[in-house]
Formats: C-alpha cells, sequence, structure tokens
C-alpha cells in the first residue's frame, strides 16, 4: 500500500508498476479446471426459454443463442457439458446468466468460428468475437453509435500494481501490427493510435501505428484522461469518448483478434496479474471462465476468512464475496488482500480539509459533492456539483482523511440518476 | 455451505494514503509545542495550568456533548482537544480557571457541537471563544492588566496597545528580532514568533494545513500595513511590526488554517487569506480594537461559504450560461 509520504503538500503521486525487470518475465500457465463458468449479459426472462439444457455438448468457440427471443449470445471457452444456467446480477444490478460447463480435458474447436472471422462480415464476426480476452465488448466498436474517427490501443494498465497490458505490448509487439490491421477491417477503417507508458515506446513503434506516450502516474491510463492529455479532447460530462467517435480497445483485446484470425481458433487465455498479499504481483495465463480459486490454489495463495478478494486492481477493482467467481474476459488482475491490510472506512463527516480538491484529476468539488450524495440529492449533484464528471479513479477516498468512501457515493449517485432516468423515460413512454 | 469463508467487501479504492483526522490532530498540538513551552518557560506554572485546564476541559465538554447528543464518542480524533490547545495558547497566563471553563464551554459546545461536530462549524470554535470573553470580560483579555504582576526583562506592555494609544514613536523599543524571539506580552503561546514560524512551516511540509490560506494571511498583513506605513509612517507602524506582535503569526498558521471555516479552492483560499490579513491590518489601525486578528478571522469564516464558490469548472462540465 502506498502511503502519504512525509513530507506532502500537493497531490498525491501514485505511480503504475514498471516492467522494467527481468524477473516479470515468466508468465505462468494455469491448468484448465474442471469446471468453468460463463457470464452472459442477457434478460432474466431468457432462463425460461433458453435454447439449450443441462447435459449439451459444448465445444470451444461454439457460438450459442442464449433464447430464440434474444440476441444474446456468448462464444464458449471451453470443451465439455453444460451442467448448470443460474441468473446472477453483475455490478450495478447488471442482469447475468451464468453457465456452468464441465469441462473435458481435450479441447474440440467448433469449425464455424474460423469460418466466421474469415468472411469479415461484420454481423458473423461480431458475434463470435463479442467477448475476447482483452477485448470484453468488441461489438461496441464493430456497430458503434456515432462514427469511429480513432481507435485508441491502450497499451496501459487501468490501475496500480497491474502489468497485463505492458506485458502484451512488450512482448507480442509483432502481434498488435497484425491485429491491428484486422481491427481496422471490421471497424470501417478508422486511424488507430497506440497508447503506452512513456519507458515502452521502443517496443511500442513495431505496431506499425502511431505511438503516443503517456507518463506512467495515476490516473493518466483511463480513457477520460487519454482523451484529455494525448488526444486533446474533452468527453462530455455524463458521456464516453465513443460518442466523440473515439473507441478503446486494450492491447490485449487486439492480440486476441490476431490470434483469432491467423489461427482460426479462439482466444481462450487471458492474462492476468495476480496481486497476492505482500502486494508482489505474478502474471498468469489462464483461460476465461475458470473459476478464481483455482488460480489461487495454483500461486498458493490461501484466502482466509476476513480477507478481501478484489477483480481489478487496488484502486478501481470489484471486490467479490467467492472464489467460485470465474476469471472473465476483461479481467486484467487479481487482489487478494490480507485482513490486517484492510483500511475500513470511518464515521466522520467531511472535515473539508481540501485533501480531495487537489487530488482530483477533473476538479470536481468533492468536499460539496460528498454532502449531498450522503443526503441522497442525487439530481442536484449533478447539476450544481459535477458529479458525472467524475471518471473513477478512486483518488479523493484514497486521499479522505475522514475515510469516508466517497467513490462508493459517487457510484451510488450516478446508479440511482440513471434509474431515476430510465424511470422517466418509461413514463414518457 | 455453512463452513463458506466469509470475505470482506466493500467499494473501490481499497487503499489509503493512511492519513486520519487523528493524527492531524496531534500533528497540529506538536507543531505548536515550541511556542507553547516559550510561554510556560516564560510564565511559570500559572501559564501550564491555564493550557492543560484547557486542553483538559475542551475534552470534557466533548465527551458530554457526545453523551448528551447520544454520538460516538469523538474525543479520540484530538479535534477537541486542538480547540482547548488553541484557547489555552490565545488566552493571558494569569486567566481565572473559571474563565477557561466558560471559554471551552463556547468553544466547543456553541462553537462546534450545537453546529453538529466536527466538521460542520462554520466559525473557528477557538475563536468564537475568543471573542465571546472579549466582548464579556474586557480585563480578561487585555495583556496589560491581565499580567500586571510580571516582570521578566522585557517591556511589560502589550505591544499593539503601546502603538494604538502612543503612536509609533512608542514603539521603537520593541526590535523586531526581539519580538521574534518571544520579549513581548501577549497571549501564552502567541508571543514566540520562531517558534510559530517553525510550527508553521512543519504544518505545511508535511501538509497538515494549506499553505495558500497561511502565506496569503501574511502576505495580506504585510501588503497592507506596508501601504499604511507608506502613506503616513508618523501615524502607522511597519509591516515587520504587524507580522511579529499580537496574534499575526498564531493567526496565519493554527487560527485561519482551521479546515471547516476555510475554503479549499485555490483561488478562494487566496482571497480567504489575503482579505483577512487585510481586514486585521485594518481593524489595528483605524479601528475600535487594538488586535483585529480575531474578529478579521471571524468575519472571513462568515464569508467561506461563498467564496468557495469561485471553483474550476469540472472536466467536461459545459457552460450554460454562455
Amino acid at each position: 500500500m502506498i502511503k502519504r509520504p512525509f513530507f506532502g503538500c500537493g497531490k498525491p503521486k501514485l505511480a503504475y508498476a514498471g516492467i522494467d525487470g527481468p524477473e516479470q518475465g515468466d508468465i505462468k500457465d494455469i491448468p484448465v479446471s474442471e469446471r468453468a463458468v460463463l457470464f452472459v449479459e442477457a434478460p432474466p426472462s431468457a432462463i425460461n426459454d433458453l435454447s439449450f439444457q443441462a447435459g449439451d455438448k459444448i465445444k470451444t468457440g461454439q457460438n450459442l443463442r442464449v433464447s430464440p427471443f434474444s440476441k444474446a449470445a456468448f462464444t464458449s471457452t471451453v470443451t465439455g457439458a453444460i451442467s448448470n444456467v443460474a441468473k446472477k446480477k453483475g455490478y450495478l444490478g447488471k442482469p447475468l446468466l451464468s453457465v456452468s460447463i464441465d469441462v473435458t480435458e481435450t479441447d474440440e474447436f467448433d469449425e464455424d468460428f474460423a469460418r466466421a472471422v474469415q468472411t469479415e462480415e461484420p454481423e458473423e464476426t461480431g458475434r463470435y468475437l463479442s467477448e475476447l480476452p482483452g477485448a470484453a465488448d468488441l461489438n461496441a466498436l464493430i456497430h458503434p453509435k456515432t462514427p469511429l474517427e480513432t481507435i485508441v490501443v491502450n497499451g496501459m494498465d487501468k490501475d496500480l500494481l497491474v502489468t497485463t497490458q505492458q506485458m502484451i505490448v512488450k512482448s507480442k509487439a509483432d502481434d498488435l501490427k497484425e491485429g491491428i490491421e484486422y481491427l481496422k477491417k471490421i471497424t470501417g477503417n478508422p486511424k488507430v493510435v497506440l497508447v503506452v507508458p512513456n519507458y515502452l515506446s521502443t517496443e511500442a513503434s513495431k505496431s506499425g501505428v502511431e505511438v503516443l506516450t503517456v507518463a506512467p502516474s495515476y490516473p493518466n491510463s483511463l480513457p477520460e484522461m487519454i482523451m484529455k492529455d494525448v488526444l486533446k479532447k474533452v468527453v462530455p460530462a455524463g458521456m464516453d469518448s465513443m460518442s466523440l467517435g473515439v473507441g478503446f480497445i486494450s492491447a490485449e483485446g487486439v492480440a486476441s483478434l490476431k490470434s483469432a484470425v491467423t489461427e482460426g481458433k479462439p482466444p481462450v487465455a487471458k492474462m492476468v496479474t495476480v496481486i497476492g498479499k505482500d502486494e508482489k504481483t505474478q502474471v498468469v495465463r489462464v483461460r476465461v471462465g475458470t473459476p478464481i480459486h483455482s488460480v489461487l490454489e495454483a500461486l498458493q495463495i490461501p484466502m482466509e476468512q476476513g480477507d478481501r478478494l478484489v477483480m481489478g486492481g487496488p484502486m478501481t477493482g470489484r471486490s467479490i464475496y467467492t472464489e467460485e467467481m470465474p476469471i472473465l474476459p476483461d479481467t486484467d488482475a487479481i487482489m487478494v488482500q490480507g485482513r490486517d491490510r484492510i483500511v475500513l472506512n470511518g464515521n466522520d463527516p467531511c472535515i473539508n480539509c481540501g485533501e480531495c480538491i487537489r487530488a482530483c484529476p477533473v476538479r470536481i468539488p468533492v468536499n460539496m459533492l460528498v454532502r449531498l450524495l450522503e443526503n441522497s440529492q442525487y439530481e442536484n449533484a449533478a447539476r450544481e456539483y459535477d458529479l458525472l464528471s467524475c471518471i473513477e479513479c478512486g483518488l479523493c477516498s484514497y486521499v479522505c482523511e475522514a475515510k469516508i468512501p466517497v467513490f462508493h457515493y459517487i457510484m451510488l449517485g450516478k446508479y440511482e440518476l440513471s434509474l431515476m432516468e430510465r424511470a422517466e423515460e418509461s413514463a414518457n413512454g | 455451505m455453512d463452513n463458506r469463508k466469509l470475505f470482506v467487501s466493500s467499494h473501490a479504492p481499497y487503499w489509503h494514503n493512511g492519513s486520519s483526522i487523528a493524527s492531524k490532530s496531534y500533528n497540529i498540538m506538536l507543531a505548536a509545542i515550541p511556542a507553547v513551552l516559550m510561554g510556560i518557560y516564560q510564565y511559570g506554572a500559572p501559564a501550564l495550568g491555564v493550557i492543560t485546564f484547557s486542553i483538559s476541559c475542551a475534552m470534557i465538554w466533548e465527551l458530554v456533548m457526545n453523551l448528551i447528543m447520544k454520538r460516538p464518542i469523538s474525543i479520540g480524533d484530538g479535534n477537541a482537544a486542538v480547540i482547548g490547545l488553541m484557547i489555552g495558547m490565545l488566552l493571558p497566563a494569569a486567566t481565572p480557571w473559571w474563565v477557561v471553563l466558560i471559554g471551552t464551554f463556547l468553544a466547543i459546545v456553541v462553537g462546534k457541537q450545537i453546529f453538529g461536530g466536527i466538521g460542520c462549524n462554520p466559525l473557528n470554535p477557538a475563536l468564537v471563544a475568543i471573542a465571546m470573553l472579549f466582548l464579556s470580560w474586557k480585563g480578561i483579555m487585555d495583556f496589560n492588566e491581565a499580567l500586571l504582576n510580571y516582570e521578566l526583562g522585557f517591556p511589560m506592555v502589550y505591544p499593539l496597545s503601546t502603538l494604538k494609544y502612543f503612536g509609533v514613536e512608542a514603539i521603537s523599543e520593541f526590535s523586531a528580532g526581539a519580538l521574534l524571539m518571544g520579549a513581548q506580552i501577549g497571549g501564552i503561546g502567541s508571543t514566540f514568533g520562531l517558534g510559530l514560524i517553525i510550527g508553521g512551516i512543519y504544518l505545511i511540509l508535511r501538509g497538515f494545513i494549506r499553505w495558500e490560506i497561511a502565506l496569503s494571511f501574511l502576505a495580506g498583513v504585510f501588503i497592507t500595513a506596508l501601504i499604511f506605513n507608506a502613506a503616513n509612517p508618523d501615524v502607522y507602524a511597519g509591516p515587520f511590526f504587524h507580522l511579529l506582535t499580537g496574534y499575526t503569526l498564531i493567526g496565519a498558521f493554527f487560527l485561519s488554517t482551521e479546515d471547516s471555516s476555510s475554503p479549499v479552492n485555490f483561488i478562494p483560499m487566496l482571497i480567504y487569506g489575503a482579505l483577512a490579513g487585510f481586514l486585521t491590518v485594518l481593524i489595528r489601525n483605524i479601528g475600535a480594537m487594538v488586535d483585529g486578528v480575531v474578529f478579521a478571522i471571524l468575519m472571513l469564516n462568515l464569508a467561506n461559504p461563498l467564496l468557495d464558490k469561485i471553483r474550476p469548472k469540472a472536466l467536461g462540465k459545459e457552460m450554460e450560461n454562455a
């Protein structure tokens, strides 16, 4: 945990983990587990008319529609038999179906996959490539609402301590070149730029596209910050970069695309940085759908009662309550935090110390915002105190002297606002 | 599923930089120690008595209010102790015990708790108490009268009263060096200029107070005094005299920087500090009172919510009234 320096009257300075040292080079392969779980974003009603059932065989790379009445589909990352389908809720109440599969050891690859990828028909490829490791939502780039002008290949990691994307840039720069070419084909030939931390610019230049560098200090790798610092475009509050015609894809997503196209097999392995209790990191290659406990067991990291398990990094990750949770296509990191290192939130009110004002990269008046959010004044918070400008970096909570869960309040505020908007829309017809 | 391990779950971030209200309070008290020790050295046991009684009374009032209002016990965060310490530092050594008791009551109960406790006070609690004591018992806060029985080897007159009532010529006996080393009468912890400056620099470097406020306050005092002095050096004292006497230094580093009653945005902090400094010299030079720090800072505390509305535009925010 990075503590406040002894002398510190300015902004907090948090550097991303670099990968200069050779010891980072070894990537450990995690064996395929007996059971895999895949999540599909689908309305809860889909469970009533599933187009498959328990016991059905499924091949690696096989694309299945959840139900005849829904567009929701998923591509299997393992070969085996479906054992169970259940309703789940994701972050912010996103409705999900979880499909459990009993895995057989040898992979059988679905032939339709290679054919679909080669057609370069946006519809077909989009269906099969919708959830690649590192590119959880490729469809958003294939079917953008605003025509895409630029695609940013993000070679920086989203969070501190994580080295997943940097590893890809360092070791697979040649793959990026081919992946980018294919990406351009299926997205209508936009301009592609590669963003990397400044110490990786030599490796990144092998990709053959324009390379833009960013200083490796948090939160420079978040999309809004890259838009502002590198592309000199400001994302309007409450919108995302897609509305300005700029799409983001991770470096790993591009590398996955490359292997999907050249090998005709679905890329199924996800690179994951595992952050242990001592904050030592290890990059592993693991099959999407593998439960987290298999990863932790392979690395001999024991979880005990009262510890914390996080998908993602220390600033923006999501804590989860079970080791059964599978590795998802966008899981860049898993963090295990021992209970002795957990900092609990306090119950003091805001003392107006101004640390959050110094820390906020987008100049939100956090001290006022948190007062409104504590009192459920969400609309007022968005109108007067810039709730929707928040880029979700978590620095305000990190520096809060009163240990207020500011970031939690902000996400709650955004969620409540989205519910209000939805209610308003349905009321208006 | 009975033996399933339970994990701690919460929202990101999972790191914290380790700061806390308590560590801030204790560091402020640490920074005040040089000035307080000098006061105790000069005035002896009575000064020690006032300081310690003030701190303990403030903590007891806080505890009493916690119990009455059925709120979590909050004396552990050290804020009440800091307020008690500040009151002690502002009072003269000969203050009777009941004044300290009433003063801490006014600060903790009237100045802080009835507004909702820490973070909710619109005014600096210690200054609320001192202002009320000053208006209620003039003799107690008149340093010439209160410290009549002391002989410490330097002029036993309050420099600012001398300036007010006898003019610029009379203050020639105070050299800047002597004032800096604490050779002046005044509040227990507010006369040792060097100690206060060292404490203030410590707090600024460690990031416990906002440097913008402290420095702009000093700049406000300096520039205003300089203008007055340049306009008529026979009537108005020079800027260094104003910087080193009265409550100026303790005001700059310990009072105006109180978190809840001061702004947090950059430009408001500068305006707040500079205006408080300006008002201080204005009260001293043409107002009725001898020292202006207390009321200048209280006035600017009132302006704080308005000042803090001057803030930078958040990223991506559209101007609607263009």
